[in-house]
């Protein structure tokens, strides 16, 4: 099967900066891709790259099979919806949506009709005579996706499309934002720097640092089965253990990496396990947050609300199933 | 208004701005009223009689309708030449970064901070170094120097306040260069262009020193104006011309400031 989006050996310098540097990626027709990573890992270039704003410096891209070096944006199959929305502020909402019809020579007629489909789409019928400034920015957003949608594109591109909008609707856009990719079956992929947005969202994601991709996986991959400490502290924050702590509980010495929730926090008296002292308990609402002190090496365990906190300094245990203990690719 | 209410103007202020006005003001009427005069050697107050006959006169002196086309030529043609230069500068300033940006945008902005008579001598010296005729086109170059600037200031105060990421959604929306520029671009730089073409205009419209250096044998209407004063023949009709000028020039530039009175300064307007 072809890939919506393949990526051989792609790098893109800006003088000595190596944005992207010989990534290979392949990305299925119809998936919801997610591209993570801090700001200047990369992943904001990769998404240019593929709508055509930048070219490589060296390497290959295709795009359904057909190569696409060389090829400006506007001969491109692929549509973006960009981070501050870049809505056309003289143009009313209708000729915003319809803009990429009008330019490919659609008569007026057809286009509104079209244009006014979109925005029903994204729930926002009957906005079109309005002007861009007179909307809210989710719904500039939202005009911003139809805007993208109405050219029917075999790829969208969404570059932080939550990053603007405050926490409420970005939960709902989220739901939003999936069921709409589920029902039009076209291939989503998106840039954010937030972990939580790229698990809850993406069928895949691929985790970028230093123009590099650290990981690709299904969520569960990456957060259960992290292959770098990068990945392992960049997402979700998990435990890092060191080489020689590991080889104590598996006998390999490999980096390893436990997931905060996995820690199960006893009294001293419980026997054995790992000796430990609570620095301090940060409460996050269904959940508390424990820094801990194991020997020098800082821990952080999660417990749920409602369970008796120890006192801070007190001296603890700290067990975990072995199972639950990731062993990295990343060599000691 | 953020003026507090509460507080009133004091008579002495009102009075003081009353008359800074009317120092301002006071003697373009002046000339307004001796365009009615029966007096046409000299200048005499008060006028001892009032008569219209000078604008049936002016209107048919052809050396009045040479210098008027004359200047309107000019000053369209360089207009024409500084939207097109001016935009084009202002957009590579704006859009794009390279070595030496910051040196030409204060290059461009220079000849409207030089002195015009040393932008005329310059002119002068190198159309004589070269061997170009002094003609109709020398005195459009000259104009063009400092009408550039006008425009491309309005227009880099434009590109500032537009978002880039509008010109990659146009191109990304299937948009080719020209489509983006036609239905993007122009779109959100026209009242600034149209601003500055007619400051441009009105520029060049009354410039009178840059011309003295570049024009050959043709006078446009402020070097026209300025010889008839010397003459002690019809001085009236120069009183005529004038209030045409004042009102030729007065209406772009009122135009151009209700265009752009939304946020951009009309940078320039002060030459």
């Amino acid at each position: 099967m072809t890939s919506a989006v393949s990526f051989q050996k792609v790098s893109r310098h800006f003088g000595t900066v190596r944005a992207v540097d010989a990534v290979d990626l392949d990305i299925a027709p119809g998936e919801f891709f997610a591209m993570l990573g801090p700001s200047g890992s990369g992943k904001t270039t990769c998404l240019r790259l593929i709508a055509g704003f930048e070219q490589p410096t060296a390497g290959s891209i295709s795009i359904f099979g057909e190569r696409a070096e060389g090829v400006p944006p506007y001969r491109r199959n692929v549509n973006t919806v960009f981070q501050d929305y870049a809505l056309f502020p003289h143009l009313n909402i209708l000729d915003n949506v319809a803009y990429g019809l009008m330019v490919k020579g659609v008569g007026k007629a057809e286009r509104h009709k079209a244009a006014e489909d979109a925005l029903a789409l994204v729930r926002l019928p009957g906005y079109g005579g309005r002007r861009p400034g007179q909307l809210s920015g989710g719904q500039r957003q939202r005009v911003a996706l139809a805007r993208a949608l109405v050219n029917q594109p075999k790829v969208l591109l969404l570059d932080e499309p939550l990053g603007a909008l405050d926490l409420k609707l970005r939960e709902n856009m989220q739901e939003e934002l999936k069921s709409l990719q589920k029902a039009l079956g076209i291939t989503f992929i998106f840039v954010t720097h937030d972990q939580g947005e790229a698990l809850s969202m993406a069928d895949r994601v691929a985790v970028f640092n230093d123009g590099k991709i650290m990981q690709v996986g299904t969520p569960q991959d990456i957060y259960e089965r992290p292959a770098t400490r990068f990945v392992a502290d960049f997402v979700g924050s998990s435990n890092v253990l060191p080489p020689d702590f590991v080889q104590r509980y598996s006998g390999q010495r490999r980096w390893g990496s436990l997931r905060p929730e996995a820690i199960r926090v006893g009294k001293a008296t419980r026997g054995d396990g790992v000796s430990a002292r609570l620095v301090s308990a940060n409460y996050l609402g269904a959940t508390t947050r424990l820094a801990l002190d194991a020997d020098g090496l800082r821990l952080h365990a999660v417990v749920p609300a409602g369970t008796k906190l120890p006192e801070e300094g007190e001296a603890l245990v700290l067990t975990f199933n072995r199972d639950q203990l990731h062993l990295m690719d990343e060599p000691a | 208004m953020r003026s507090d209410r509460n507080q009133k103007t004091p008579l002495g202020l009102k009075i003081a701005a009353g008359l800074g006005l009317i120092f301002l003001h006071a003697p373009i009427l002046l000339i307004f009223v001796y365009a009615f005069t029966t007096e046409e050697k000299s200048y005499q107050w008060p006028p001892p009689g009032l008569t219209t006959q000078w604008f049936a006169v002016t209107w048919n002196r052809p050396d009045v309708w040479e210098a008027l086309s004359l200047s309107v030529r000019v000053a369209a043609i360089s207009t024409a030449i500084a939207v097109v230069l001016g935009t084009l500068c202002a957009a590579a300033v704006s859009r794009s970064k390279f070595f030496g940006r910051e040196t030409v945008s204060l290059l461009v902005i220079l000849p409207i901070a030089l002195p015009g008579i040393i932008t005329g001598i310059a002119l002068r010296s190198a159309f004589a170094l070269t061997d170009i005729p002094f003609s109709f086109w020398t005195i459009i170059l000259g104009h063009a120097t400092f009408c550039v600037v006008v425009v491309y200031n309005n227009a880099v105060a434009r590109f500032r306040r537009t978002s880039g990421s509008m010109i990659e959604a146009s191109m990304d929306l299937g948009a080719d260069g020209f489509q983006t520029f036609r239905y993007v671009i122009l779109p959100n730089i026209a009242t600034a262009l149209l601003a500055g073409g007619m400051l441009a205009f009105a520029l060049s419209f009354d410039e009178v020193i840059v011309t003295t250096f570049t024009a050959g044998q043709q006078q446009t209407l402020p070097i026209w104006m300025l010889e008839e004063l010397i003459r002690p023949r019809q001085r009236p009709v120069t009183n005529v011309v004038a209030m045409v000028v004042v009102l030729v020039t007065l209406l772009p530039i009122l135009l151009a400031y209700y265009l752009t009175r939304d946020g951009d300064q009309i940078a320039g307007s002060g030459k």
